[in-house]
């Protein structure tokens, strides 16, 4: 009975000897942190991806508790309900800042860009951006070895096998820009997701002049211009014998997509058009004809392009359910990412 | 001409390969097995064969049903791992507890880390040593040598000599008294000894090492820092008291000292990357053998000074760096 | 024992092919394309417009600051277009299209072959001839050699190391300028030596080449203070730290260049560029370029034209072999895979080497088996295991401390992996972003 009793009273007596000297280091030791970093970090995502440009969620939070003004700090991920909740917190006005989304700025399947020659490195877009311009005439153009959806956090990108280009996942994207930040060839681009989620942009970074440029890739832009005249809103210009479409004046007309010679504009999420502009296109588009079924109905190359049956989806997505495409996709991507690691 | 295929320097390769390695580690290995089958006979034979065909088994049926992995069982490493578990265990040891050993090894000690190149250690002595906790009478009866070529379970057992010192020194017998009743020194090195079924022949494996370090499989490092540390040890313990410490040649040519200093601890992958490293590493088992067998509970201590030193390998590769040019002091 | 470097260092099938060839001189070919970056640093400004007509050795693009070189006219002719072309970079560089006319020399080049002994230019005029001529590291490293020759101020100077090493496998340029122009790389080197302002100088070759070491003994022994080292066959000791260390057993410390130590380097066929352009007043605008490979017909050493297309050198070798995979610009270790026989032969083309199919591809990558091979072998005493993995999770701030800007890229690693790592390729992507990171730095 001894025993149980002095060692119940030595280990007692040990217990509180050390919340004792606990306490005091404790005090001693103490750090001030403002409490309102735990709770802003509370709200934001947890994602870690680095899209605010401050590394980590908490650094961040710890950005919008101090900074005096943060209408210029925006977190991709949250989303304006995330940031609307985390200035609740601090008590401070955050900026409105348009959703955005990842675009693949290449359209250079096997198809579309022969091959010249074969790549036998490290898979790693970087690695052989170092060491020559790709496998194919353009040097600009997408390596095929995506980085690009290593770097994707968040399942919103996958390698096309049958392109061999990267597709972004719209719906699982939250433009974090870490495809950016990855791709050594500045192929990915955060742009505006648009009114019902509709965009128009150039597939193509090719600076080369216009004949290198179609001869290495079939659906390059040739700084040919046209857009550029045709554009009412001055939102394309030319320069380096590319065009470019600023996402900010675009109004979505949609008319430069009509007057490329090389289907190097794509839309994106537009019903389809009435017949009469898709003939249209077709004859000033023949080279296209029997490559990809691309051109005009333009979801398909994004979101459909594993789809079993093309037509029936179109039509689904005209009609913009978005439940609806988010199942969709996720029929899309799942076999996709099964089969990466076996082919790995 | 074809289109042309573009990759970053080098353009040729040295032709080495894991396969190459793996197997003039086998062939290696091969006149430690002739000796064993010749010295413990039909024994050995069933022990050898059941172990290898168990790992390479279950290296098989692991990645082709758990891990779902392309199968690596040709690289040879599965097979190395077999023999040497088999050259650990003693030749009378029934099947069922080589399989369990050769479960314990490969899925254990190799595949629960993610296969070849990431175990930290030693598969086989994993294997080894899962088993002699677990079955300590079966895996701690010798076979005698020469008298068992067609016995198997039944065969005659004796005490290996590192046993027979162990347990005369404990009952107060004078060292040179058990010397008389150990085999001669001769003898030890054709392998007439008891003890696990490969770590007899001293002279077989040296031809081994030999081997291994003309073909550049292994370098001298880890061997000769082992074996020399142990000669080194032994011989201050021996000089300070010759009545009551066996000398350097009999810690050398007894138990597993050949077999784990030039096969085991020379493993590839749970040795460390440097020179100086793999000295320490060496060093380290050699102190922890003589240790373990001298003052320790077990007769023989190779295989746990080798896992012991496998647990320090990370340590060992993240402080000893290799002299880096230009850091010579002129 | 002969002298070698102290760490590392692999032995791979030497395969000179070419050894003993003549030096033959490729015809003028019809139409050269010369890009403006040929050299390390600042590429140059195009001088000449289209249309413009040019001679042989006329400067057609200006040096464009202190680490540039000046690029002179390959050959006679108009420029036809300055434009975007595929070179050996893999990428569209601008370059100088010339079509050929003729074969008319600038006149105040001395076209003669006849030995020119003496010395007359200062050092400082040595220097600036150098510069203006536009000579660059010949041995593949394309440095501008003015800039190596201006020792800074708070240095001194006190050895010249002639590099006639060729460790890599295949090549045998230097071996034959060595055999054939000895004489004039001697007195180059005594131009060196007088512009570097110091009476000692070795020069390394490795004992493959035991007729180059006889030649060039014998040569030497007119020459005061010019020796010649036998050395061990051994790669990476070409490379200048690995030379140097060799040849007097220094070692230049890490982040360093040679001259901390007393040391300069210069290869062999720079060496005699320099000759010809302070003694002959010649530009750099052609050199020694050997064409080889397994199943090349006549692999040989040519004097060929810079902006010559390498298809030409190849087709003086006896054609392109059916079973062509692989193209190298250089040696089969540092060399840089070609994208087309179409491009220009630079100021650092040393070799072009042909792969047959079976030899282009590597093997498959297997997981590291952690066998120490790499770090054996690695000249810099590095950890090309740990190198690589630090790159692969991008964990730069201890590739830094792991010292990865000391690799000096010579592919021992990968050469010798049994596991048929990428381990080159994971390192240079670590050197790259490591080396952003430090400039980001110090900015």
């Amino acid at each position: 009975m001894n025993v149980v009793l002095i060692t119940i009273i030595t280990l007692s007596a040990l217990g509180a000897l050390a919340a004792i000297i606990l306490y005091f280091v404790a005090q001693k030791f103490k750090v001030f942190e403002d409490p309102r970093i735990d709770q802003v970090e509370e709200v934001l995502p947890a994602a870690n991806c680095g899209g605010c440009g401050f590394p980590g969620c908490r650094a961040f939070a710890e950005a919008l508790v101090k900074s005096d003004d943060i209408t210029n700090l925006n977190c991709p991920v949250g989303g304006a309900d995330t940031m609307q909740a985390a200035a609740k917190i601090v008590g401070k006005e955050v900026g409105t800042a348009a959703p955005m989304v990842a675009v693949v700025r290449c359209n250079g399947s096997c198809e579309n860009r022969p091959r010249t020659n074969s790549y036998d490195g490290a898979e790693n877009c970087t690695i052989a951006a170092t060491l020559y311009g790709g496998e194919t005439g353009c040097t600009y153009g997408c390596l095929g070895l995506g980085e690009c959806v290593d770097a994707c956090n968040f399942d919103a990108m996958y390698m096309n096998e049958k392109t061999g280009l990267p597709v972004v996942i719209e719906d699982n994207c939250v433009a974090c820009g870490a495809c950016v930040e990855a791709c050594p060839k500045d192929i990915m681009q955060l742009r505006n997701i648009g009114p019902k989620s509709r965009r128009i942009f150039v597939s193509c970074v090719n600076e080369d002049k216009g004949g290198p440029a179609k001869k290495a890739c079939s659906v390059a832009c040739i700084g040919c211009g046209k857009c550029e005249k045709v554009c009412a809103f001055d939102a394309i210009v030319i320069k380096n014998n590319l065009a470019y479409i600023d996402y900010e004046k675009c109004k979505l007309c949609r008319k430069c997509v009509t007057v490329c010679p090389t289907n190097a504009i794509h839309e994106i999420n537009f019903p389809v058009r009435k017949p009469k502009p898709p003939v249209e296109k077709k004859l000033v588009g023949k080279v296209e004809e029997g490559t990809v079924k691309t051109p005009t109905p333009k979801p398909a190359t994004e979101l459909k392009a594993e789809s079993p049956k093309p037509a029936a989806k179109v039509e689904k997505a005209e009609t913009s359910v978005k439940k609806d495409r988010v199942v969709e996709k996720k029929d899309d991507s799942t076999p996709e990412k099964k089969d990466k690691p076996e082919s790995k | 001409m074809s289109t042309l295929t573009i990759s970053p320097s080098p353009h040729v390769h040295s032709g080495d390969s894991v396969k190459k390695n793996m197997y003039g580690v086998i062939i290696a290995l091969i006149p430690a097995l002739a000796v064993s089958l010749w010295v413990f006979g039909l024994g050995a034979l069933i022990v050898t064969v059941t172990a290898i065909a168990a790992s390479v088994l279950f290296e098989y049926l692991i990645e082709k049903y758990l891990l779902k992995v392309p199968s690596t069982i040709t690289d040879g490493s599965a097979v190395i791992t077999g023999l040497l578990l088999a050259f650990n265990m003693p030749s009378n040891l029934p099947v069922w507890i080589i399989i369990i050993g050769a479960l314990v090894a490969i899925g254990v000690g190799k595949m629960s880390f993610g296969g070849l190149g990431n175990n930290p250690f030693n598969p086989a002595l994993v294997g080894r040593v899962f088993l002699l906790i677990s079955f300590p009478v079966q895996m701690t009866s010798w076979p005698l040598p020469m008298q068992n070529t067609t016995a198997y379970l039944d065969a005659t057992t004796g005490a290996t000599p590192l046993g027979i010192v162990k347990e005369g020194l404990a009952n107060g017998t004078s060292l040179s008294e058990l010397m008389n009743q150990v085999p001669s020194f001769v003898d030890m090195l054709v392998g007439k000894m008891g003890g696990s079924s490969g770590e007899v022949a001293a002279i077989a494996l040296l031809i081994g090492l030999a081997y291994m370090l003309i073909r550049k499989i292994i370098t001298w490092h880890i061997p000769v820092s082992v074996l020399g540390t142990m000669a080194i040890f032994a011989g201050i313990l021996s000089y300070s008291n010759p009545e009551a410490f066996a000398g350097p040649a009999f810690h050398l040519l007894t138990g597993g000292a050949l077999l784990g200093a030039i096969f085991m601890a020379t493993d590839y992958v749970t040795s460390p990357m440097t020179n100086k490293g793999m000295i320490i590493f060496g060093v380290g088992i050699g102190v922890i053998t003589i240790l373990i067998r001298v003052f320790g509970a077990y007769p023989e201590g190779m295989s746990f000074a080798i896992l012991i030193m496998n647990a320090f390998v990370p340590l060992i590769d993240r402080y000893v760096k290799p002299k880096r040019f230009g850091e010579k002091v002129k | 024992m002969l002298k070698t470097f102290s760490l590392g260092g692999i032995h791979p099938e030497e395969n000179k092919f070419s050894a003993g060839k003549k030096i033959e001189v490729l015809p003028i070919p019809t139409q050269v394309s010369v890009p403006i970056a040929q050299h390390i640093g600042a590429p140059s400004t195009p001088v000449v417009e289209r249309g413009d007509s040019v001679k042989v050795g006329q400067i057609i693009a200006k040096s464009s600051g202190f680490v540039s070189a000046n690029i002179h006219s390959p050959v006679s002719g108009k420029v036809f277009k300055i434009d975007k072309v595929l070179d050996a970079s893999g990428y569209k560089q601008m370059s100088i299209i010339i079509k050929v006319d003729g074969d008319e020399w600038e006149e105040s080049i001395d076209r003669s072959t006849s030995l020119n002994r003496e010395i007359t230019l200062s050092a400082e005029e040595i220097v600036k001839k150098t510069g203006e001529a536009g000579i660059v590291g010949l041995g593949g490293a394309t440095f501008p050699s003015h800039v190596k020759l201006s020792v800074p101020p708070g240095k001194t100077c006190d050895i010249l190391i002639l590099n006639g090493v060729e460790c890599e496998p295949y090549l045998t340029s230097d071996h034959q300028l060595m055999m054939e122009k000895g004489e004039e790389i001697l007195v180059g080197t005594q131009i060196l030596m007088k512009a570097l302002k110091v009476d000692k100088a070795i020069i390394g070759i490795e004992n493959n080449k035991k007729d180059a070491i006889e030649h060039m003994t014998k040569l030497a022994e007119q020459y005061k203070g010019i020796t010649i080292q036998a050395l061990k066959v051994q790669y990476p000791q070409g490379g200048e730290k690995q030379l140097i260390d060799a040849c007097i057993g220094r070692e230049v410390p890490s982040g360093k260049l040679p001259i901390e130590v007393g040391a300069v380097v210069q290869n062999v066929g720079t060496t005699f560029a320099v000759y010809e352009a302070i003694q002959k007043n010649k530009p750099l605008f052609e050199r020694v370029v050997t064409v080889t490979g397994k199943s090349v017909k006549n692999p040989g050493n040519f004097m060929t034209r810079v902006g010559t297309p390498v298809k030409d050198l190849i087709e003086a070798a006896g054609g392109i072999p059916e079973n062509t995979g692989k193209v190298i610009g250089g040696g089969p270790m540092m060399g840089k895979a070609l994208a087309s026989a179409d491009v220009p032969v630079t100021k650092g083309s040393s070799g072009i080497l042909l792969m047959p199919d079976e030899l282009s591809t590597r093997g498959k990558t297997e997981s590291c088996i952690r066998c120490s091979k790499c770090v054996s072998v690695c000249p810099m005493g590095l950890l090309p295991y740990l190198l690589m993995t630090l790159s692969q999770k991008a964990i730069w701030e201890r590739s830094e401390e792991e010292r990865v800007m000391d690799c000096i890229e010579c592919g021992s690693c990968s050469y010798t992996c049994p596991s048929n790592r990428p381990l080159l390729d994971y390192i240079r992507l670590s050197k790259g972003t490591v080396g952003q990171i430090m400039r980001s730095r110090n900015k």
